[in-house]
């Protein structure tokens, strides 16, 4: 157990008696995937761990437990949804304690899998900037950087914007590294039918669980979704390409400048699909249009949340 | 005494070419990072080293069908009558399953109880079921999240298979194990090999060596029904969950569906499409009462149906096989083994302090 988990399992410890449940991590079937621990005792906080390997965006259940006292671990990325959430008033500040760890970049799962060439992985050990993923073919020794969640090239907070606690030892710098081709930039370099080939070839796989929405913390509709809704009836429960990838474009419309892009949408997808570039291309528009990013500040109003009778950069009186 | 051939593996793609004429053929295959179940076709190659991500069920449960198609029509003078035309639509077409595991095939037993048993026929499935052909292959290795030998099964079980595929070096002995199998192996591609069945005996003993000595889930029906209204229990189970359906449309033994009329216009068609019970709209009645109302009375339902409700049903056969494609796959990592494993501790304990 490092240090940083230590401190964090000892700030923990002096908070669990204030607090109805603590939203952490413990390690999943393996050592390279991770599962939400919902830590009530003394006895769930000594299952907590924490690290590279620890990818869930907890926020995601916190409108679920709205009205009791909750913990939560968190890492800058999570940070924005919380504070997205409570803008959008699906939280209570008061309710809620922060646990801030700085983070030094989560390891994406599916990188892992193809930089051993898919074969089975036994085991994984973090150390600093590289892993060690031992499969049943030999041991492999990766560099993180080369393996990293797409986000965490781009991560500008690496410590949470807002916290109640935050844990001072750190395990690791943020491990720097060239950003990989993003799904996002291979979009921007194709034609408007090249484009829709991408989604139609890609979208032929989804096999419509809904995992993208569920795992979504911003996805607040759930179990009242259009997608399964039969009036209105915006999406027919047909197995083609189409509906799939209209119910996509429902999603990202949205979370337009709402989603912090946190990516538990893409990350969550069973078919490894890549759902966050259309979220990603909305918040883009926004960012233009109206200089506004999501979860950046408590205080602040989400620019689709009002209404301006003029706004600066859209100029529809003069265009008239 | 069963065919035995030998099927070099390159000469795999050419085979499965052959049998295009004749069949749908359904092959492992890479799509994305992805491996599934898709249409063989020799661009995209055939993985046969992964468990697949998704099951190749929808051989006999498609994703999608159509029951019937419908036209309606209204005279044009009052009092405006409407006639509608219905238009069956059975399928048809032979499929190939190229490279199921045995996971796979020991759950299209299981679909055949509910679909093609006394007590209902369902004509869609039967049809399907009938025009298939099952190649599976034995495996080689168990990943880590596998656990067929804790269910009844094994990763050389040949259950439910019309030919058995068992690797050696360089290639493939494929051994019939039904008219079905028999037919198939008449193709020239194949190499005599009746002496290497002792060989493609001696590895799957090998195989078998490697399964590690573990607890067993079969035989706990009524250990999971003791802890039917311990909700706590469940809530607990189900903490994590997010509910989504990944783990039920990736499981090769469920089998439930929904059932839509897609109009558009005066004509339209009725659909059936994989439906899962983790979805609180699966249980939600018209009135508005849903008697699921919480993930932990949907995660109860899940591994209930399963290890207690199905093999009260029919023979004490385990509704799972095993393959570990819901640990897998799940966002969350939710591990259906250590639920199963927890809801026999918990009923344990609570059989000895009913004893105290």
């Amino acid at each position: 157990m490092t240090q940083h988990t230590q401190e964090l399992r000892k700030l923990i410890a002096q908070e669990l008696p204030n607090l109805d449940v603590v939203l952490a991590w413990t390690h999943g079937h393996n050592s390279l995937t991770s599962t939400p621990l919902f830590i009530t005792t003394q006895e769930d906080l000594e299952k907590l761990d924490s690290g590279p390997m620890h990818v869930q965006n907890l926020a995601a259940y916190l409108p679920s437990l709205k009205g009791r006292k909750v913990g939560i671990v968190t890492r800058g990325c999570d940070s924005r949804t919380i504070i997205e959430l409570l803008q959008e008033k699906l939280i209570e500040r008061k309710n809620i304690t922060i646990f801030g760890i700085s983070c030094s970049g989560a390891v994406n799962i599916r990188a892992v899998r193809r930089a051993v060439n898919g074969e089975s992985v036994r085991s994984v050990q973090a150390d600093g900037d590289s892993i060690t993923v031992t499969t049943n073919h030999g041991t492999h020794t990766l560099r993180m950087q080369d393996v990293l969640m797409d986000k965490c090239y781009t991560c500008t907070n690496q410590t949470p914007i807002i916290h109640d606690h935050m844990v001072i030892a750190q395990t690791a710098d943020h491990v720097p590294g060239d950003a990989p081709q993003t799904t996002l930039d291979a979009l921007d370099s194709m034609e408007p039918g090249e484009r829709f080939a991408f989604w139609e070839e890609h979208m032929d796989r989804c096999i419509r669980c809904y995992a993208c929405r569920n795992a979504c913390p911003l996805c607040v509709c759930k179990d009242s979704c259009v997608a399964q809704s039969r009036d209105p009836h915006w999406l027919d429960q047909s197995d083609t390409p189409r509906e799939k990838l209209m119910f996509q474009a429902i999603h990202a419309l949205h979370s337009a400048g709402r989603c912090t892009e946190c990516g538990e949408c893409e990350r969550a997808c069973p078919m490894g699909i890549p759902v966050l570039a259309m979220k990603q291309a909305l918040n883009r528009r926004i960012k233009h249009l109206f200089d506004y990013q999501a979860g950046m500040d408590a205080q602040s109003t989400p620019p689709l949340f009002m209404f301006r009778q003029q706004e600066e950069n859209i100029k529809e009186r003069d265009a008239r | 005494m069963t065919t035995a051939r030998f099927l070099k593996a390159r000469d795999i793609a050419p085979w499965l070419e052959e049998l295009s004429t004749a069949y749908t053929v359904l092959a492992p295959a890479r799509h994305g990072d992805t491996v599934v179940f898709r249409d063989f076709n020799p661009a995209n190659g055939i993985d046969m080293e992964h468990l697949s991500a998704t099951p190749a069920k929808k051989a006999l449960l498609p994703p999608c069908e159509t029951l019937f198609e419908y036209k309606t029509t209204k005279t044009e003078e009052p009092p405006y009558k409407t006639a509608i035309e219905l238009h069956p639509t059975l399928p048809e077409g032979k499929v190939l399953v190229f490279g199921a595991r045995p996971c796979d095939a020991r759950a299209m037993q299981i679909f055949d109880r509910v679909y093609d048993g006394n007590q209902a026929r369902d004509p869609y499935y039967t049809a399907r079921r009938n025009n298939a052909t099952i190649v599976t292959l034995a495996c080689d290795h168990q990943e880590e999240t596998c656990f067929c030998d804790r269910v009844g099964g094994s990763p050389v079980d040949a259950t439910g298979s019309d030919v058995l595929l068992t690797p050696l070096k360089a290639g493939y002995v494929a051994e019939a194990l039904t008219d079905k199998g028999e037919t198939l192996l008449n193709s020239t591609t194949f190499m005599k090999a009746d002496g290497l069945k002792q060989e493609a005996l001696n590895a799957r003993h090998k195989m078998l060596e490697q399964v590690p000595d573990r607890s067993s889930f079969l035989d706990m029906e009524r250990n999971l029904l003791s802890l039917f209204s311990d909700l706590g229990f469940w809530d607990k189970t189900a903490q994590a969950c997010l509910s989504c359906g990944a783990c039920t449309y990736l499981c090769p033994t469920c089998y439930c569906f929904n059932i839509t009329d897609e109009s558009h216009g005066d004509s339209g068609k009725r659909i059936r499409t994989w439906d899962n019970c983790m979805s609180s709209q699966f249980t939600l009645e018209g009135s508005g009462h849903n008697p699921r109302p919480t993930k932990a009375h949907r995660m109860r339902n899940r591994i209930g149906h399963k290890f207690s409700y199905y093999p009260q049903l029919h023979d004490k056969t385990l509704a799972c096989v095993g393959c570990g494609r819901c640990i897998s796959n799940c966002p969350v990592s939710f591990d259906i083994r250590n639920a199963v494993a927890c809801a026999i501790q918990q009923a344990d304990a609570a059989r000895e302090h009913a004893h105290d």
